[in-house]
């Protein structure tokens, strides 16, 4: 079998403007692909996509043009990138023709070890060409650190770690950046190539067939899901590609959804917003722009901007982990879920979708199509997501908040939660107490007992369970002083 | 021409503000690392270890046929293949594989060779190993109350501590265990050998100490040390955590390379990097301290047990560093510190930046955070009361050199972080707020420079001139980003009076320079720097009398400036007086050397002039703290420091906020964990990049303003620099201690915040709580 697969052709790849054969394993990076070409700028850090030492730059579809985007190359199967345009630190430039974002990274002590570096250039690079920054830059002064004076959101390097220099001068060097100069060619991205995809290989030394799959269309993805089953389904492989590097996990086939045009679509009707299940966070948040505010505060929040360019709604769900980020909110919304299989659709409240420890209610035939978010929106919301570190930190705890209040009293209360079980949780409990009470400091530290108990948190690295369950009390009375302050700190 | 002649001649370029002699290659690309160069050579082989499942066992069997039956896989090392001593430490108490015992969970018990590391890995998992489990210790105080130590037990005692602890009018006691800390170098460790064509073991190696990498491969392999060439090309990141452990996967790779004749590349995962490596020592504290009624301290007692792990490694000299350091700013006429390094069943815990000092100034600044509200004093009055002046000397008898400029840095940062109007502002903030509360605190450094250990006091350097003028530099000192070979560049710049694209930095080789020390102690430029120096001026020496006879002046007269040799008015071109040296027969290469004048030290009386100089530095930072999970920001840190004249601006600016950040992240959010109990007890719970957290952009504070000292020169160091590696990851005690007061504004008036190291919001919500709950005892609720 494996000399039949081997006879396959390759996948070509453009790579810093020269077409590249891919004619590895089918689970092999694009890190190690690219390291195999001798593009060694592309470092493995971490070979889990929390250092960005990997980052890239794959021009990605965005409507009728195509952008530049940072990706984790550790994470990101190899063969997806077939057709596809990438740039490495090598192909922004050289040391006698740099990139102004090398050069201002050079020139300002932006590097020490330099280990880290060319994925920070990549990053920066993604930004600096970000079509909407230079209309922020003409805005009003930066209301947040974060922004720089020339619209460089600095989130845009929370998925890059650097040990050395403490981060200010890489700060100051984003900061300095310029707009793209009109004979600059990068500021055009190449047109992202077709998305159907079929590699097959050996996959492993004892010839082990593998295949990665990219299908046209949603019933070719449900037809295959349907006859082979054990078929592993990944969106942005953020999470695959984690099992991959790190747990040595293989599968004999590999399903990629994420270019299946009728789970990429952001739709809103008169009771609802549906949106594509393999939409990219960062897709999400440029098409949702502030229209949900609940998720608003779950984006910065939610890994970095490395992973939201290719993680996606569908994939955290459908991973059915007890701590991703977004059920807790997604909860607090009452979504609904829209699963297909090649027999029809069916649509489920999240509430009912997870039954155990990464177990749902989805068969393995099924297919998350998107994610139905009900209008009206509850008015008052929180997300208090707890981790060690600021940004870019799995959560020890996460409580999201959707309540309504009509003439000071509780009218609808919605409380997501994550961390503190073996799956998500709605606390309903608490919900169903408040309902019907005063919207008052004294009513929600009332019921701080009530939602401490809606949980069985554990003792683990992360966080103890007594401060996981003291987390779920103060969450309610945080909850009004984030409101009561206006300020949505609490201060 | 001597070198203790520190003077900066006129455009020297020491003292310009570059960038990094390797930026434009980091930026692009280009820059190559250990690891990268596998990918020029054919027929690569890839080790992959076989880990321990134990914290401690007796190996009973080691099976590899089955692994030998996994495509791909080539070789599975052993014990048994080692031909030289299996050691892969400097004490002999640390095999580079284990012949009967497991000593901790990860250890590696063999390496599997494969064509590629996926065969590798797949031989790895199918390589058999029967363990028969044995007790475990694995955390510190499962160690202590075992009586398990390893190594010295060495003491400082100078007066009389015990009488005037005695009769102190205030007396404290308490105990502190404070956590260590990853290094997370972005680069793993990573070791490529090969063996040449005359039979020469060429090994490239991300080590800060080739010439104990080349003496590790050549015991292992049992061959002399001229046998083995040790290249450190450049490191992605080492902070101390590559001076020791790089050496066994070097062997590794290089008895792989021998056994098989073919290429053999260690590279570690980050995980299996993180479980097999050794870390920052943590730490346990018992102490007792006494002060006057001014709040001066007249005497202190502690005894300081470190958590060595397995084997000794590093884990003495880290001790008496400690020890030495337990002082920081502050005279302490009585004192008495009793060290001991815990034996127990984790990594081996090892060098990292600050090397013990951090550990030891911890404690001190611990205590005086937490008894200052007993006193009765603030916090930065009763540290400025107890400050050395000059005149003084420390528990092991050194003077203080300099003392006063611990009193300039501290005046300096107190007026540019505007701290007093500061303070009142936060004073109105926290009376305004609730639920978020501000803390302002400002904490000094004082650092020993040089070694410890004496010996290690010493450098080499190779300057080779060619017939064409260029200039071709080798030195001692490993580039670990730190900035030493940019900084040995200008030295050598200033020294030959030559521009700098004269010159081209060669990487460091045990070849080109023999028994070097490692790069470590902040002393890489100092060392390297002024052994560059000597060579160069061996070199000037023998040209300045060709040139006094070309310019018709005497030799003392010419002076090397601007690409040219000048005397009496008269110049003659750098590169056409090297063209006519080389025809004159004269020598045009040197080999330089230096080693650190005055020092001694000794050990068992834990007495002497251990370090050539301190440095000195002062910061204020500023943060806010929510009640409601203990979360935290970093709002703006100020710093003054200590660099003499700086050898080069940009480099040292660099190393002060990269430190300050690095200390923040061990002193607040790194935060190793092992499991203690169940199945997995002994393994390293947060072994990756997903649970062991470091600093990111998140945690850089908005406002960050770092000045140098002015008119800082230091007499007797290249061009009166003074070493920067270290010493700032010290200022950021200043982050944990305004942690402290601002934990202390929720509770009442004078409240003594406990608070435990890391200060992870977690830790920072309970002393939250503690405070709190104090205030409502007191009756002072809002």
């Amino acid at each position: 079998m494996a000399s039949e697969a081997a006879g396959t052709p390759g996948c070509t790849v453009t790579v810093n403007h020269q077409a590249r054969e891919f004619t590895g394993p089918p689970h092999a990076n694009a890190l190690d692909f690219l390291r195999g070409l001798g593009l060694t700028s592309c470092k493995e850090g971490c070979a889990e996509g929390e250092c960005g030492a990997c980052a890239i730059l794959v021009a990605r579809p965005d409507g009728e043009r195509s952008r530049w985007t940072a990706v984790n190359a550790c994470l990101l199967p190899a063969a997806a990138l077939e057709g596809q345009h990438v740039l490495t630190a090598e192909g922004l430039g050289t040391a006698d023709e740099p990139h102004p974002v090398q050069r201002e990274m050079a020139e300002r002590g932006g590097s020490q070890c330099g280990y880290c570096t060319p994925g920070f250039i990549c990053a920066m690079a993604a930004e600096y060409y970000r079509p909407e920054r230079a209309e922020e830059q003409v805005a009003e002064a930066p209301v947040h650190h974060a922004d720089g004076p020339n619209g460089f959101d600095l989130h845009a390097l929370s998925g890059n770690l650097c040990r050395c220099t403490g981060y200010r001068p890489i700060r100051d060097a984003a900061f300095a950046l310029g707009v793209p100069e009109p004979e600059d060619q990068l500021a055009q991205p190449p047109t992202a190539g077709p998305a159907a995809t079929d590699y097959r290989r050996a996959d492993t030394p004892a010839g082990q067939p593998g295949r990665y799959r990219r299908p046209a269309t949603l019933s070719e993805a449900l037809r295959i899901l349907a006859e082979e089953p054990g078929t592993r389904v990944v969106a942005g492989a953020t999470d695959w590609g984690v099992e991959v590097n790190m747990k040595f996990a293989r599968a004999q086939s590999v399903l990629a959804v994420d270019r299946l045009e009728e789970l990429r679509r952001v739709v809103q009707t008169d009771d609802h917003v549906e949106l594509g299940a393999a939409c990219t966070l960062s897709e999400l948040e440029r098409a949702l722009a502030g229209r949900i505010p609940l998720l608003s505060l779950l984006w910065p929040n939610f890994a970095s901007r490395l992973i939201r360019n290719s993680a996606t709604l569908g994939g955290n769900l459908g991973t059915g982990s007890p701590i991703g980020d977004s059920p807790p909110v997604l909860l607090a919304l009452d979504t609904q879920l829209v699963l297909a299989c090649s027999a029809g659709e069916r649509v489920v409240p999240l509430h009912d979708y997870f039954t155990g420890y990464r177990q749902t209610v989805r068969r393995p035939d099924e297919l998350i199509t998107a994610v139905r978010i009900p209008l009206p929106l509850a008015p008052l919301v929180s997300f208090q997501k707890v981790a060690k570190r600021r940004f870019d930190d799995i959560s020890s705890t996460a409580v999201a908040l959707a309540f309504d209040v009509e003439a000071g009293l509780i009218t609808r209360a919605r409380i997501g939660l994550g961390g503190v079980a073996a799956t998500p949780l709605r606390a309903t409990a608490t919900e169903q107490v408040l309902i019907g009470q005063a919207w008052s400091g004294e009513t929600l530290r009332g019921a701080g007992g009530i939602l401490a108990a809606e949980g069985t948190p554990m003792d683990d690295h992360r966080a103890s369970a007594a401060y996981r369950q003291a987390m779920l009390g103060s969450a309610l009375e945080r909850f009004f002083a984030e409101q009561d302050s206006g300020t949505g700190a609490g201060a | 021409m001597s070198i203790t002649h520190n003077q900066r001649p006129e455009g020297a370029a020491v003292g310009r503000s570059i960038p990094h002699e390797s930026a434009y290659a980091h930026v692009t690309g280009a820059a190559k690392y250990t690891e990268d160069l596998a990918g020029a050579l054919s027929g690569v082989l890839h080790a992959y270890p076989v880990q321990s499942a134990h914290a401690h066992a007796r190996l009973l069997r080691l099976d590899a046929s089955a692994a030998l039956q996994v495509p791909g896989v080539r070789l599975v090392l052993t014990a048994k293949d080692i031909p030289g001593v299996n050691d892969q430490g400097a004490k002999h108490d640390e095999p580079m594989l284990p012949v009967d015992e497991v000593m901790f969970h990860g250890q590696p018990v063999a390496w599997v060779l494969g064509e590629d590391l996926e065969a590798a890995k797949a031989g790895a998992a199918a390589v058999a190993v029967d363990y028969e489990p044995l007790d475990a210790l694995v955390t510190l105080g499962e160690a202590i109350a075992a009586n398990s130590f390893h190594g010295i037990q060495p003491v400082i005692d100078k007066g009389e501590p015990a009488a005037a602890l005695a009769a102190a009018p205030h007396a404290f006691s308490g105990e502190f265990e404070f956590a260590g800390q990853e290094h997370f170098y972005l680069e793993t460790q990573s070791s490529l050998a090969h063996v040449e064509s005359d039979g020469q073991i060429m090994v490239h190696a991300s080590t800060q100490h080739p010439s104990e990498t080349q003496d590790i491969v050549a015991h292992v392999l049992g061959v002399d040390a001229h046998r083995v060439t040790v290249q450190a090309l450049r490191m992605g990141g080492a902070f101390g955590g590559k001076e020791m452990q790089p050496h066994g996967y070097a062997a590794v790779a290089a008895l792989g390379a021998v056994l098989t004749g073919r290429p053999v590349r260690v590279r570690l995962e980050r995980a299996r990097d993180l479980s097999m490596t050794g870390k920052r020592h943590g730490f346990h504290a018992s102490w007792k301290i006494g002060f006057d009624e001014h709040g001066k301290i007249m005497a202190l007692a502690a005894q300081l047990t470190s958590d060595g792990g397995w084997s000794l490694d590093l884990s003495e000299p880290v001790l008496t560093r400690a020890m030495c350091h337990i002082d920081n700013a502050y005279w302490i006429p009585n004192i008495q510190v009793r060290g001991r390094v815990a034996k127990c069943h984790k990594t081996s815990q090892t060098a990292f930046r600050g090397f013990g000092g951090p550990q030891g100034m911890l404690v001190i600044e611990n205590i005086l955070g937490e008894v200052a509200p007993k006193l009765g004093l603030s916090a930065q009055e009763l540290r400025r009361r107890n400050f050395y002046v000059p005149g003084q000397d420390t528990p092991y008898y050194q003077p203080v050199r300099h003392a006063e400029r611990l009193h300039r840095v501290w005046e300096k940062v107190l007026e540019s972080s505007q701290f007093a109007t500061r303070r009142e502002q936060i004073e109105a903030f926290n009376a305004a707020h609730p639920n978020s509360k501000r803390g302002l605190a400002i904490t000094p450094v004082k650092f020993g420079i040089s070694f410890n250990f004496t010996a290690f006091n010493q450098a080499g350097a190779l300057v080779l001139v060619y017939k064409d003028g260029s200039v071709l530099l080798t030195h001692g000192g490993t580039e670990m980003g730190q900035g030493v070979h940019t900084k040995v560049l200008q030295v050598a710049a200033t020294a030959l009076g030559v521009p700098l694209s004269y010159l081209r930095l060669a990487p460091t080789r045990t070849d080109k320079v023999p028994n070097t020390s490692a790069t470590a102690a902040s002393t890489g430029s100092d060392l390297n720097g002024a052994a560059v120096k000597d060579a160069c001026e061996q070199i000037l020496a023998r040209l300045s009398v060709l040139a006094a006879g070309e310019l018709e002046a005497e030799a003392s007269e010419v002076v090397f400036a601007d690409g040219a040799a000048h005397a009496c008015g008269r110049s003659v071109d750098w590169k056409t007086l090297v063209s006519k040296a080389y025809f004159s027969r004269i020598q045009l290469s040197a080999a330089g050397y230096y080693s650190t004048p005055g020092l001694h030290w000794d050990l068992s009386a834990m007495r002497g002039e251990p370090f050539k100089y301190f440095a000195y530095g002062a910061a204020v930072s500023e943060v806010q703290v929510s009640r409601f999970d203990g979360s935290y920001q970093l709002r703006r840190v100020d710093i003054v420091h200590d660099v003499g004249d700086s050898l080069s601006p940009l480099v040292d600016r660099g190393q002060i906020e990269g430190g300050f950040i690095q200390g923040a992240g061990w002193l607040t959010l790194e935060d190793l964990r092992w499991e203690t109990k169940g199945p997995h007890r002994g393994r390293l719970a947060t072994a990756s990049a997903s649970t062991y957290k470091l600093p990111s952009f998140s945690e850089m504070p908005p406002v960050f303003n770092v000045e140098f000292l002015q008119d800082a020169h230091e007499d007797g160091v290249v061009y009166g620099s003074k070493a920067v590696g270290e010493p700032p990851l010290m200022l950021a005690f200043s982050v944990r201690e305004a942690l402290r007061q601002a934990v202390a504004a929720f509770g009442p008036a004078g409240h003594s915040v406990k608070l435990a190291s890391p200060a992870t919001p977690e830790a920072v919500f309970w002393a939250v709580q503690e405070a709190q709950e104090a205030r409502e005892g007191t009756g002072h609720v809002d």
